[in-house]
């Protein structure tokens, strides 16, 4: 939640991002990742809503709709596995497999210190470099097991 | 594709010809040559959204099946309706929507009148070969109006349309996609503490029994049967011409007589009428008027009758809750009434008085509950059933409101003038008003008393009216969107009315949420009528000229505003939070 | 002799995607002042001439739809790229946007100006963020040397280009879905007719077309529309971009004519897809993404192109060819290709957003070896059903891989109710 970021802040960001309807979707990922835990409260929804002309029934059904928009909290790095056709023949079933031993959650969950969590995105366009992860914007590909451990130590140092 | 509609096209749908003009539906086509194409999603007075994809048809231009409520003639070759790959396809998605159904049409407030039950009927389907993919969710009956058991929706959109794309209240929508595509509120809060202001057109629309009224039906069976209690009903304007629907009689019919037949078959104590209690409205909300315009009041005046329009304007516009008029509806009104002065005139303990509305209306189930409409001592009006809930009263009576004589309604609050009786159409309050404020202020009579210019069906209409060398400009609205645009040009300071007239529902109540279902715009223009034909017959057309409310304020009220009406009779308004 | 091309991905790695110096020095922005001297008429009919199936997946002739367009009445009309580049195994368009997106904003110049519109919009997925951001700055860099913007080459033509983000939705793909994302409405295709031609974003006259056609439209201005058609082969002409990945040796995008290789030159040609990896046997290949038709082996001396492909009940599609080899099961694969359906559908229409998941839950049977003689008559009756009825291409084509399946592999999943598969019910070493 935007919970240390007042109604102005909120609002600044929707005018840094160009306020206006085409750059909604611009504008609300850009929300989502100021926000700790990776998703649009209510009240940052009903802000930008306000703003950009949606009414808020609008509003929450293209927050549902879009799969990289969540409207619950989620982990600090939120750690998507590509279950797509093309990585999973290049078996991205392990990558799951290690991911969920490591941190010790099931897709879908968030680790209990609300550092990770873990879910499925079909495919972002990475099949050359399958099976592929995203973190933070950043895809992850050619995946062994320890190239994973590696980039979850990493994120727990940062 | 260039429509133009004046252009005629002909197509052969099923091999017989059919001549239409250009930018006509294949649905509306087929309709022409009696031929019912299969529909749910579909609705005549709604955008097309082409979501439940029954209505499928072979196109001999096409590989794939078309949707009949969609495509234009001018885009297709020869239409067949009813083809092997036709019905293989409207059974199969029949199927699917079933599999995602729960089974239980006995107990559900649309059996009989589901139009997916008529489908499945229609298309033989009894055992489902996809395995069941249906899970229960909650029923929400999170207000005392409208219940929602989303477990039974169909996601046909009718629902949404009348929400936003009819009344504009964006109270609930769709959200989620795929097998989650869903219809509810904004972060899923509870109807009541959205923008909803329980109109019911959301239950109208609906072809299942996804939504439906709070069903108080056996509260009334109870009172009736309570040897205790004195129980009385009043009857809205619009439910005379439109209970008939269901009991199978021409759109439009006036039953007054067999339905106060039935409604003393069904055993209340005395048969009253709502249109006595809009006379009342008259004569208070005229003064108002008439006070407001003399004395500097806020203007313009907006009409209060219409509980979804005030939820509205207290949610919405609570910046503009005093240009409401202060007037109780005519149902609070007559509550109030019956539990004080009929009730002391009858010499019945308050407390044994039960006073049940018939209403065209589910908001008013809210507007009976609000903690304003106690003045009797008590709550005024106990329950408000909806047309559709009379109509099944009735009928589990055993009685059939065709073959019923016509009776009278009980005095002294069952006499009325036209004028209460039109209240039930858009246009009716104000007509009724101006007939009586002219008499008032000029004191002569209009030569005419139809004061057309405030009927019909248009989104906005205006009328003026020279009361005694002063104009008095007036308009009339009805259904939210179109208030909401009178709303911003009032607060824009951009119109000079000094009268509104605001109906929630379009075409005011003889659309209202409560009414039978499969209303349509022609349906509601043909109850119009027939509340202008009861006005045509009826002995007084003026509200002030009605005998029972002239003894009702000479022997109880005193004047209109004056102290006891003031008490009984109006109300105020709060300032609603929503999410 | 090799059989790769080098038109489209000619600059690709070789120049700084956003220096508009580097893109002029290997030929760039020459097709767009060609074309400003060229009557918009002419430009269409090279268009024509170049028989340029659209390169999104719907194969729709590019020149037929510009001549349509321009027979529209009504301004303004907008030029939209389609750069939602969703399809599974799909990654050419990401090629054309991260290495060479100038050849994408010229061809949306050149199509600005054969319509007269001031303004054009590319939605690039949101998955692709960084790309969106680059982009954003080759705009402003063709802006700065007077290519976009106002008054372009001193022809007195402006055309201004809005990079536009989506947010995670497959359905966006499809064109009315993604100009009602563009609008700020929830990304669900609208009811056609209107047609976008007729009624588009912001329900004005619009031009939607994939990243890859616009990218060949300086091509076909450049060397014309003759010459272009002249690349490809008959009624499906140019070159193209193929992403392939899955089991091969190499994953990689290649360029080729079409109709000039063979789906077994790009899985087994050292320069395309190398073969197949670890030793290991091909056993099926989709193509086109998931909304895709899948392939065998014997049909892998089909030429790729729109008409030999169409013979066999293949199709080019996206451009995505995934190569899968024998260690996945058929009823897995397309159990995983379901899924994705299941994820995106936008839920709107009952044939897409119920059928896929009783597809699912009949491989499911077939897969746990439950299945019966008449899960088969369901399959295909839901599958007919879908793609007869659905709303948009996304419910149409869903069944497509499941189809190609059922008609070239019944026997497999016939062994499944028998619960016998290699890959699913491994024998033990005694082979019981």
């Amino acid at each position: 939640m935007l919970k240390h970021f007042s109604d102005e802040e909120i609002l600044a960001v929707v005018e840094e991002n160009g306020a206006c309807k085409e750059n909604l979707l611009a504008i609300l990922l850009k929300l989502q990742d100021l926000s700790p835990q990776n998703y649009i409260d209510e009240r940052t929804a009903n802000l930008v809503a306000d703003r950009v002309g949606l009414s808020h029934v609008q509003m929450y059904d293209i927050l549902t709709f879009y799969a990289m928009l969540e409207t619950k909290p989620r982990g600090k790095y939120v750690i998507e596995v590509c279950n797509s056709a093309p990585c999973y023949a290049s078996k991205s079933d392990r990558v799951v497999a290690v991911l969920e031993k490591e941190l010790g959650i099931k897709v879908g969950e968030t680790t209990p210190d609300g550092l990770f969590s873990v879910q499925y995105m079909p495919c972002n366009g990475y099949c050359d470099i399958g099976p592929v992860i995203r973190v933070q914007g950043r895809t992850h590909g050619n995946l062994t097991e320890e190239k994973i451990k590696e980039i979850i130590q990493n994120l727990r140092n940062a | 594709m260039h429509i133009d509609p004046n252009k005629m096209v002909t197509i052969k749908i099923d091999g017989i010809p059919v001549t239409v003009p250009s930018g006509t539906t294949i649905l509306e086509a087929a309709a022409k040559i009696g031929i019912k194409i299969p529909t749910l999603c579909h609705h005549p007075d709604m955008t097309v959204r082409a979501f439940c994809r029954v209505c499928v048809v072979e196109d001999s231009w096409s590989r794939r099946l078309k949707t009949a409520c969609n495509n234009y003639v001018d885009e297709c070759g020869e239409v067949f309706t009813n083809t092997p790959k036709v019905r293989m396809a409207r059974k199969t998605i029949l199927e699917m929507i079933l599999a995602n159904h729960p089974q239980d049409c006995l107990s559900c407030p649309k059996s009989g009148k589901c139009e997916l039950q008529t489908l499945a009927q229609e298309y033989n389907l009894k055992e489902n070969s996809f395995d069941s993919v249906f899970t229960r969710v909650p029923k929400q009956e999170d207000n005392p109006a409208l219940v929602r058991d989303m477990s039974k929706c169909i996601k046909c959109g009718r629902c949404v349309d009348a929400c936003q794309a009819i009344q504009g209240t964006n109270a609930i929508g769709y959200q989620n996609r795929s097998t989650h595509f869903s219809i509810g509120t904004a972060f899923d809060h509870p109807l009541n503490s959205t923008a909803c202001v329980l109109c019911g057109q959301c239950v109208a629309a609906c072809p299942v029994g996804a939504l439906s009224e709070k069903d108080d039906t056996e509260r009334v069976w109870d009172a009736l049967q309570n040897p205790d209690l004195h129980v009385v009903v009043q009857v809205a304007p619009a439910v005379r011409v439109a209970i008939g629907d269901d009991f199978g009689l021409p759109k439009g019919s006036v039953a007054t007589g067999s339905m106060v037949a039935a409604m003393r078959r069904l055993g209340f104590d005395k048969v009253f009428d709502t249109n006595f209690a809009a006379d009342l409205t008259i004569m208070e909300e005229g003064t108002e008027l008439l006070n407001r315009l003399q004395n500097g009041g806020k203007l313009p005046m907006i009409t209060s009758c219409s509980p979804g329009w005030v939820n509205y304007v207290e949610k919405v516009y609570p910046d503009m809750m005093d240009n409401l008029s202060s007037c109780k509806s005519p149902q609070q009104m007559f509550g109030a009434i019956a539990k004080t002065y009929y009730a002391e005139k009858m010499g019945i303990p308050k407390e044994k008085m039960f006073v049940v509305s018939i209403m065209p209306c589910i908001a008013k189930k809210y507007e009976c509950q609000r903690p304003e409409m106690n003045d009797s001592g008590a709550q005024d009006v106990d329950v408000v059933l909806t047309t559709r809930e009379l109509a099944k009263m009735i009928r589990s009576r055993g009685l059939d409101l065709t073959s019923l004589p016509e009776e009278e309604f009980d005095n002294p609050l069952g006499l009325a003038s036209g004028a209460g009786a039109i209240f039930g159409t858009s246009g009716g309050v104000m007509e009724a008003a101006l007939r009586s404020v002219y008499a008032i202020v000029t004191g002569k009579e209009a030569g005419d008393l139809d004061f057309v210019g405030v009927r019909g069906h248009e989104a906005i209409k205006e009328a003026s009216l020279d009361l005694n060398g002063t104009t008095v400009k007036v308009a009339v609205t009805s259904g939210l969107k179109n208030a909401k645009i009178l709303l911003d040009k009032i607060r824009a300071g951009e119109c000079d009315y000094q009268f509104i007239e605001v109906m929630c529902c379009p075409g005011g109540c003889v659309g209202g949420g409560g009414q039978p279902f499969r209303t349509t715009a022609a349906i509601k223009a043909q109850r119009m009528d027939g509340l202008y034909r009861i006005d045509k017959k009826s002995t007084y057309r003026q509200s002030h000229k009605n005998p029972e409310i002239q003894t009702l304020y000479k022997e109880f009220l005193g004047e209109p505003n004056g102290h006891k009406a003031h008490e009984l009779l109006h109300t105020h308004y709060t300032k609603r939070e929503i999410q | 002799m090799s059989k790769s091309l080098s038109l489209l991905s000619k600059r690709a790695g070789k120049i700084n995607p956003q220096s508009v110096e580097d893109y002029v020095s290997m030929g760039g922005f020459s097709a767009l002042k060609k074309a400003l001297t060229m009557e918009k008429m002419e430009i269409i009919n090279e268009m024509l001439d170049a028989n340029l199936l659209g390169r999104g997946g719907a194969a729709y002739p590019a020149g037929k739809k510009w001549k349509q367009l321009y027979n529209i009445e009504g301004e303004p009309k907008y030029i939209v790229c389609n750069a939602d580049e969703g399809e599974p195994g799909t990654f050419k368009d990401k090629l054309l946007l991260k290495d060479d997106p100038m050849s994408i904003i010229e061809g949306m110049i050149i199509a600005g100006y054969v319509f007269n519109s001031q303004d054009g919009y590319i939605y690039i997925r949101g998955e692709y963020r960084i790309i969106q951001e680059k982009f954003k700055e080759s705009l402003e860099a063709c802006e700065k040397a007077g290519y976009l913007g106002d008054n372009i080459c001193n022809s007195g033509y402006s055309f201004r280009i809005h990079v536009v983000s989506g947010a995670g939705a497959y359905v966006c793909g499809e064109n009315s879905g993604l100009l009602n994302s563009i609008e700020s409405k929830t990304g669900r295709p609208r009811v056609k007719p209107p047609h976008l031609a007729e009624v588009g974003l912001f329900s004005k006259p619009t031009l939607v077309n994939n990243v890859e056609s616009f990218a060949d439209v300086p091509l076909i201005v450049e060397m014309g529309g003759k010459a272009f058609a002249e690349l490809g082969s008959e009624g499906d002409g140019g070159s193209k971009l193929v992403s392939i990945c899955g089991n091969s040796v190499n994953r990689k995008v290649v360029e080729v004519g079409l109709g000039h290789v063979t789906l077994r030159d790009l899985i087994y040609d050292e320069e395309f897809g190398g073969g197949i990896a670890d030793g290991k046997e091909l056993k099926f290949y989709h193509l086109g993404g998931q909304s895709g038709p899948i392939g065998f082996p014997e049909q892998l001396d089909t030429p790729y192109t729109a008409k030999a492909l169409k013979k066999e009940g293949l199709s080019v599609g996206s451009g995505a060819l995934v190569v899968l080899d024998e260690d996945m099961c058929i009823i897995d694969y397309l159990l995983k290709v379901c899924e994705f359906f299941i994820h995106e559908s936008c839920g709107k229409c009952t044939p897409c957003r119920e059928g896929n998941r009783h597809v699912h839950n009949i491989l499911t049977k077939f897969a746990k070896g439950t299945a019966t003689e008449e899960d088969f008559e369901r399959l295909e009756r839901l599958s007919a059903t879908m793609a007869l009825a659905s709303s948009c291409g996304l419910g149409q084509a869903a069944c497509t891989a499941l189809d190609s399946c059922l008609k070239h592999r019944r026997a497999e999943f016939e062994a499944h109710m028998r619960g016998e598969c290699p890959v699913c019910f491994p024998k033990d070493k005694e082979g019981k």
